[in-house]
């Protein structure tokens, strides 16, 4: 701790590692937007209630406004930034894609860092099952039939099964 | 928002929290999962001076059967509450409520202890803890104590807890066989906070009548209600639908909730009445279809 009562601490974040000093008070959201310049996490209610700032601690999705940075130094952070591969998108991002599961985008880094930890876990859901869990997503825009029907098909990819016809693509 | 400034500390052991604890007092504020302390420290509902992180205090998160109950450590997550075998398979009413909290992401870092200490009257661990009349393991640094969860609620967001008590453990009577149990809640959007909560487990004779029940509801008051003479009154008979509605009505009129004009005291008097008839006869066919 310095006199400004920052901390420094050790942030991981998609492989990287990055000392930074934080006031305890900074969301991990502010963080990884303002000292990281990661923007791909949004920050929209900043009550854990719209899901935009979602991101993955430790493999596991977290609301990044409802956590303080200083919590986590030493943990594995996961941002939307971390999705990206070098042939492109992953595949749950090219379902999304291809289904127009967006329209603005806001929402879509959460909802893709949620479902890519939701899909390990559960990798056959039911579309019931799909809907319960992006209940944590609000989307002001789509309505929610395309974002659905993205996330089901990329569980098909994902489990090496056929995706239908947008498999061609 | 953002919260105010605070000092943060993270101590590495229980007895390194208990004397921070001792030392600030009222002034500290324990940070488990933080998915409701985050957001009432954002909107600056609350505005500690210390911050006492414990989310990485180790060995107590762990999940166990001991002796007829289910030792829940404070640190679990719902996520791992709702989806663990042990508990489905011993206290299976417990697993429902935690997946129903939130949403999949807020599942996966609030905590089991975090709900009971947060005492939000429309949460549904107090309500099970309640409907169980779970024991509350309590520690300080002075002694280590347990409170039935029937003693633990005292009114919204206000427990037995001293300003230097955490919770540490909790003990649910496992759910055992024979005995029926339902869960059920109305929320208006998914994940919302749940407007009427309802849960109950009704042991039957060879007869087929009701030797034994219990029944909570959630959302009609300050604290979770376990309306225990109410219970009482209604052993001894068959759970046929006269025997619901009659049941279901006395509970709803054993209610006196807020008359919000957004949320009206009869529609919630009127949610108890049908949420309460689906757990009743949820508790009477896994009665007689001998499942936990």
């Amino acid at each position: 701790m310095d006199g400004s009562g920052k901390i420094s601490i050790a942030l991981k974040v998609n492989g990287d590692s990055h000392e930074v000093m934080v006031a305890p008070r900074k969301l991990l959201s502010d963080v990884l937007r303002e000292d990281l310049r990661l923007t791909g996490t949004h920050v929209g209610c900043e009550q854990g209630v719209c899901g935009a700032c979602t991101v993955l601690v430790d493999g596991r999705p977290a609301r990044s406004c409802l956590t303080f940075a200083v919590q986590m130094d030493g943990l594995n952070i996961t941002t939307i930034e971390g999705f990206n591969r070098e042939d492109g998108y992953s595949p749950l991002q090219q379902a999304l894609h291809e289904e127009h599961g967006l329209q603005c985008g806001f929402c879509t880094p959460g909802i893709i860092t949620t479902f890519e930890a939701y899909l390990v876990e559960n990798p056959d859901p039911t579309e019931a099952e799909v809907r319960e869990a992006l209940s944590g997503n609000l989307c002001r825009c789509t309505g929610y039939q395309n974002i659905v029907k993205g996330i089901l098909k990329a569980a098909r990819v994902m489990r090496g099964g056929s995706s239908g016809e947008a498999v061609a693509q | 928002m953002k919260p105010a400034a605070f000092t943060y500390h993270r101590p590495a052991s229980l007895d390194e929290v208990l004397a921070l604890f001792a030392k600030y007092g009222d002034d500290a504020k324990l940070l488990a999962g933080g998915q409701s302390m985050g957001p009432m420290m954002n909107l600056r509902m609350v505005q500690p001076e210390h911050i006492i992180d414990i989310s990485r205090i180790e060995g107590y998160d762990e999940i166990k059967v001991e002796g007829g109950n289910l030792v829940v450590g404070a640190l679990a997550r719902h996520h791992d509450v709702a989806n663990s075998s042990l508990v489905k398979d011993s206290c299976p009413v417990l697993a429902q409520a935690a997946g129903t909290v939130g949403h999949y992401a807020i599942r996966q870092r609030g905590t089991l202890g975090g709900s009971l200490a947060h005492a939000d009257p429309a949460a549904q661990l107090p309500l099970v803890a309640v409907l169980l009349n779970a024991d509350i393991e309590v520690t300080s640094a002075a002694e280590t104590r347990s409170i039935p969860a029937r003693d633990f609620f005292v009114s919204i967001m206000t427990t037995a807890l001293e300003p230097d008590q955490m919770v540490t453990n909790v003990k649910f009577p496992c759910i055992v066989l024979g005995e029926g149990w339902g869960f059920h809640l109305f929320t208006r959007r998914a994940g919302d906070f749940a407007i009427v909560t309802v849960a109950a487990t009704v042991t039957l004779d060879g007869n087929g009548k009701v030797s034994d029940l219990r029944l909570v509801l959630g959302g009609t008051g300050p604290v979770p209600m376990a309306l225990l003479d109410l219970a009482e009154a209604f052993k001894g008979r068959l759970p046929d639908v006269e025997w619901v509605n009659e049941l279901t009505n006395a509970a709803a009129k054993a209610t006196d909730p807020d008359d919000d004009p957004r949320i009206p005291a009869e529609y919630r008097r009127d949610l108890v009445r049908t949420l309460l008839a689906r757990a009743l006869a949820d508790c009477v066919s896994r009665c007689q279809e001998g499942q936990i």
